[in-house]
């Protein structure tokens, strides 16, 4: 709970920022992944600049069937948006269920997906809903997929002194879509999480896309499932099918630890994907 | 006695200072030119310590001292429950480990610098070379033969092998018994979690010898006597000081191997010393509580008629012998076999076990509630295994109530109790009978509901100082106070207990506002310091407003016939015609003449007309030895509903109705029966501390360990009865710790009630969703 020293400074440009960083600095916002892990001593970096105040990394738009989500933009900003409401209810309610009240307020959905805790909850509802990370580094700027983005156990795309400036997303405001989770009894954080956006065409679901977190050591697309739902009315048949494929699309990448193990975690993914389709469907 | 005030739900007057954060802890305190205190920790459950380096560590800036276990000369940690014929051994437990550590945790060196920060980094730069050793956590697989050994002077581990009732005679009742139920019960290990962790600050003055101690403690009178044996320095040049305390839940009862560190280093280097750990140590370091493996049974005739209890308990001791973790499981637990029913054979062994782990020793309840619990648990299984209603079976074996005595085979002496009372008040608010109809057809539904009722009594107001001693116990258990009041009529209490969170300061007001007649803002509790407090051994147990709150009433009582005496005097009336009443004396027939308790105080501090023999002053002082415990008890209902899906638990209803006899502030009577419900809940459905094989704390963050929130919880439906306690003055019982003695196998026993049509017996607590799943899984083969 002592972290070593640092030094910190705040940032007014996302130049300035990515000049400063340095090679043992950390891009601060809202500090609610990174501060812990600093007073427990896992991270150290020499020196912290602070993103948070850079009006390019705030705000959320909505222009030409693109959702954008600034960086810097807080959980709690994301939760409460119409425009998020409208075009991705999963990541509106994705954000509204990370840590409380408090944690909402500060952390940000560019430290979120940097961070890339395996049982946070957006990443699963960005990776359902086609999300685009939007990076910009010292050598410029590029954007990868949520799909590509999250690569392991804490592992993204991010490369040293890269920086997310946006994350935009398809306007889905046709889709069903949402995102439902198991908590943790101590942590809130998922034990399983799933994600699920669906285009009806009448009675029948004319494409799918379903996402798993908590369970995974990453936020994992889950294309045997979203296959099993394509061409259905979802009906209990189609929904059992996909919950049986769900449990190989996320095979590879199931996690679990003494109090919550992998079966479990692994048959809650289906009955939450179960779930989520029923959020998603009401 | 005035009605008022006595009984009147006032607000506790400790809040506002505990709400607006004016409330001044051990670390609020700032000491000109302290140095921090941090301690360097095995990584490692048990291993030798092969070397220490810490050249580059006392190199670091503001680096002033480092020290280890070869340089410190104090004398080890006392255990001070030494319970009698149980073989007891105890174990050397020193304050900084010099050639083995035995728990992740445990101290091997202290760095003393500027700032906690550089205090952390040095720390940290403390290279110590182990050679891990054999592991050991489980307190049952500790005893075996061919575990790792912990301590060469303790064979086997067993630091001691407790026997209540005799062996033979229990098991020819159980051989003839129409029906025996038997189970192994897991009480697993808790973390107190105070919300305050430990704190512990010391100054040392050369020129006078003594030493000041800030730290966070339940008694601070005892950590006086404790310091000063290790230290060496008498006791009455050690001043011990415990601000305010933020709850300590039995964790701050012991004396830790910090507290003895920084009086220490105080006293070597000749500045004072701060240290305050962190969560993260608190989970590592501060006591555990529970950790029982038990192997019980209980007979029971074909009509109904429990006949005996018998239970093997191995106790998980940690590391080493905490201060008062003998008793535990012992005194504070077999002698509890025997609850509120007539239950003639009891039989307890309990086995204390050395582990690679945190010392357990007292946590809210303490001994009690893994006693209830197999009571409970077994109740349910003989009505099982009788196929008859558990409440029924309850009902026929409850004791009849009794008013002043009843000797239960434990060999205790209950005050008084009315248990059926209690029962059909908590059935009748649960609405029982229609539950079981609407349990039923939930069950054609396809949901699960289950009902859990436990009546329980226990045992607190600790204690007879009489048995104390009896019981290996190093130390009495009176308490006293002093009540002083000034000449314009403000009162000072001064007790030698440590209240520290359980509003006491509000409840021992109204009692001697009660007895007294000073308003009650005009009463001011003094607690927590051993140079201005009279001498008490301390706020657990359920002691603080038995105990404490006798002695001040009788104090009180003093003071009112002095007042009575003075008052007819300077009215010149006898003695004997003086009426009292809200706090004024007058004269029977002559209503008009009155001296207030004021004008009464005032006039004992002038001296300027006292009647002939009779001292100036306001002030009584009151020892109280309470002749025996008390016995509070009460019924308590659980109703939950379980996804089988998900494994999932809703509790929906929890009903406790308590008799703690005349109850002083009934607000804040509530107050404890929530906090001790809520903490025996989580107990059966969420916390739980892991270790892995290596003995590493898998549980050592909130994100792991599952304290409990209140979204977990419906609004709690509370009743009382009231039967008061004979012996006591006031007639009061203790209500600290009933909430977290009966509530962890209500909520259990509920569960377990709605998963039996799905064939699940038993599971392991805590009851998390993964375990009721898999429970189902295994029952039911998935299907």
């Amino acid at each position: 709970m002592w972290p070593q020293q640092f030094d910190y400074q705040r940032a007014d440009s996302v130049e300035s920022a990515l000049a400063a960083i340095g090679d043992n600095g950390k891009f601060i916002a809202g500090g609610h992944s990174l501060l812990p892990a600093m007073k427990l001593r896992l991270s150290t970096p020499d020196q912290l600049v602070d993103i948070s105040r850079i009006d390019a990394l705030r705000g959320i738009t909505n222009g030409n069937g693109n959702l954008s989500i600034g960086g810097a933009a807080t959980h709690a900003e994301i939760a409460a948006s119409a425009a998020v409401g409208a075009a991705c209810p999963a990541l509106a309610q994705a954000c509204g269920m990370v840590g409380d009240q408090a944690v909402r307020n500060f952390g940000t959905l560019g430290g979120n997906i940097a961070h890339a805790d395996p049982a946070s909850d957006p990443p699963t509802a960005l990776v359902a809903c086609g999300a685009t990370i939007h990076i910009q580094g010292v050598d410029g700027s590029r954007s990868v997929s949520a799909q590509d983005f999250f690569v392991d156990l804490f592992e993204t795309d991010l490369q040293d002194g890269e920086l997310i400036t946006s994350i935009s997303l398809p306007d889905c405001s046709d889709c069903q879509c949402a995102y439902v989770k198991l908590p943790h009894p101590a942590s809130r954080y998922a034990i399983v999480g799933v994600a699920v956006c669906l285009k009806m065409d009448g009675d029948t679901c004319a494409q799918a896309d379903v996402a798993v977190g908590g369970a995974t050591v990453k936020a994992v697309k889950c294309a045997g499932a979203a296959a099993a739902l394509v061409g259905s009315s979802l009906d209990d048949a189609a929904l059992s099918a996909a919950a049986a494929a769900l449990s190989d699309d996320i095979g590879d990448w199931l996690t679990g630890d003494v109090a919550y193990p992998e079966a479990y975690r692994s048959a809650m993914a289906g009955v939450f994907l179960k779930r989520a389709i029923s959020a998603a469907s009401g | 006695m005035s009605t008022r005030i006595f009984g009147s739900g006032i607000k506790r007057r400790e809040d506002p200072r505990l709400i607006t954060g004016e409330a001044r802890y051990t670390d609020d305190i700032k000491l000109q030119g302290a140095l921090h205190m941090a301690v360097v920790r095995s990584p490692y459950a048990h291993a030798r310590i092969v070397s220490i380096d810490s050249s580059a560590a006392a190199g670091l800036p503001g680096v002033r001292a480092i020290f280890t276990g070869s340089d410190i000369d104090l004398a080890g940690l006392p255990t001070a429950w030494l319970i009698p014929d149980s073989d007891l051994k105890t174990p050397e437990h020193p304050a900084l480990a010099s050639d083995v550590v035995r728990y992740v945790g445990d101290g091997v060196a202290i760095v003393l610098a500027d700032s906690r920060y550089q205090a952390q980094d040095a720390a940290d730069a403390v290279m110590v070379d182990y050679e891990e050793l054999p592991v050991v956590v489980d307190p049952h697989e500790a005893a075996q033969a061919g575990a790792p050994q912990l301590h060469a002077d303790v064979e086997g581990n067993i630091a001691f092998r407790w026997v209540m009732g005799d062996r033979e005679a229990a098991d020819a009742v159980f051989a003839a018994a129409d029906v025996v139920v038997s189970e192994r019960i897991l009480q697993q290990r808790l973390l107190p979690t105070a919300m305050e962790p430990r704190a512990a600050s010391a100054q040392y003055n050369a020129a006078t010898g003594e030493l000041t101690l800030w730290c966070t403690s339940q008694n601070p009178h005892i950590h006086r006597f404790i310091v000063s044996a290790v230290t060496g320095l008498p006791e009455n040049k050690v001043r011990v000081i415990a601000p305010e305390v933020g709850g300590g839940f039995g964790s701050k009862i012991p004396c830790y191997p910090d507290e003895a560190l920084v009086s220490w280093a105080a006293m070597k280097l000749g500045v004072p010393i701060r240290w305050a750990e962190t969560r993260s140590e608190n989970y590592l370091t501060t006591i555990h509580g529970r950790d029982h493996v038990q192997f019980v049974d209980m007979a029971a005739s074909n009509d109904g008629k429990i006949l005996g209890v018998r239970a093997t308990v191995y106790a998980g001791m940690g590391a080493y012998l905490s201060t008062a973790a003998p008793g535990i499981p012992t005194i504070l637990h077999g002698l509890l076999y025997v609850g509120p029913y007539t239950i003639d054979n009891v039989f307890c062994e309990s086995i204390g076990v050395m582990t690679n782990a945190t010392p357990t020793d007292a946590y809210r309840g303490a001994g009690r509630p893994e006693a209830t619990f197999l009571l409970e648990r077994m109740m349910d299984k003989v009505a099982g295994a009788l196929d008859m209603d558990p409440v029924a079976l309850r009902r026929q074996n409850l004791i009849p109530p009794f008013a002043d005595g009843y000797e239960v085979a434990t060999t205790l002496i209950y005050d008084s109790g009315d248990y059926e009372a209690a029962f059909d008040k908590a059935l009748a608010m649960a609405g029982y009978d229609d539950f079981r109809a609407q349990q039923a057809q939930a069950l054609q539904e396809g949901r699960y509901l289950g009902i859990g009722v436990t009546a329980y009594t226990e045992m607190c107001g600790l204690g007879p100082s009489q048995v104390a001693g009896a019981v290996g116990f190093q130390g009495g258990l009176w308490e006293s106070a002093t009540v002083r009041v000034t000449p314009t009529g403000k009162v000072q209490a001064l007790i030698g207990a440590s209240p520290h969170g359980q509003g006491s300061e509000t409840t021992l007001a109204q009692i001697i506002s009660s007895e007294l007649g000073f308003p009650v803002d005009d009463i001011e509790v003094i607690h927590g310091d051993t140079t201005e407090t009279p001498m008490g051994w301390g706020t657990y147990g359920s002691r603080t407003t038995p105990v404490t709150g006798a002695a001040l009433a009788q104090a009180s009582r003093k003071l009112k016939e002095k007042a009575r005496v003075l008052a007819a005097h300077l009215m010149e009336a006898n003695p004997d015609d003086i009426e009292y009443a809200d706090g004024s004396f007058s004269v029977k027939g002559s209503p008009d003449q009155a001296q207030s308790i004021q004008d009464v105080t005032l006039m004992a501090h002038l001296a300027w007309n006292m009647p002939e023999g009779m001292d100036p002053g306001f002030e009584e002082s009151q020892f109280y030895d309470p002749p025996n415990f008390v016995y509070p008890f009460g019924t308590h209902i659980a109703i939950v509903e379980v996804d089988p899906v998900t494994g999932s638990i809703d509790l929906q209803r929890y009903i406790a109705v308590d008799d703690c006899g005349p109850q002083i502030n009934p607000e804040i009577v509530a107050g404890q029966i929530h906090g001790g419900v809520v903490q025996g809940v989580a107990q059966a459905l969420c916390e739980g501390v892991i270790y892995d094989d290596n003995g590493q704390l898998l549980t050592g963050t909130m994100l792991d360990y599952c304290m409990p929130k209140a979204d977990m919880f419906p609004n709690f439906e509370l009743g009382e009865t009231v039967t008061p306690s004979p012996h006591h003055p006031v007639g009061v019982k203790g209500v600290g710790e009933t909430g977290t003695i009966a509530s962890t196998p209500t909520v259990y026993n509920a569960v377990l009630d709605a998963l039996s049509p799905l064939g699940v017996a038993q599971i392991d607590m805590p009851l998390t969703a993964a375990k009721v799943w898999q429970a189902i899984q295994n029952a039911n083969g998935g299907n």
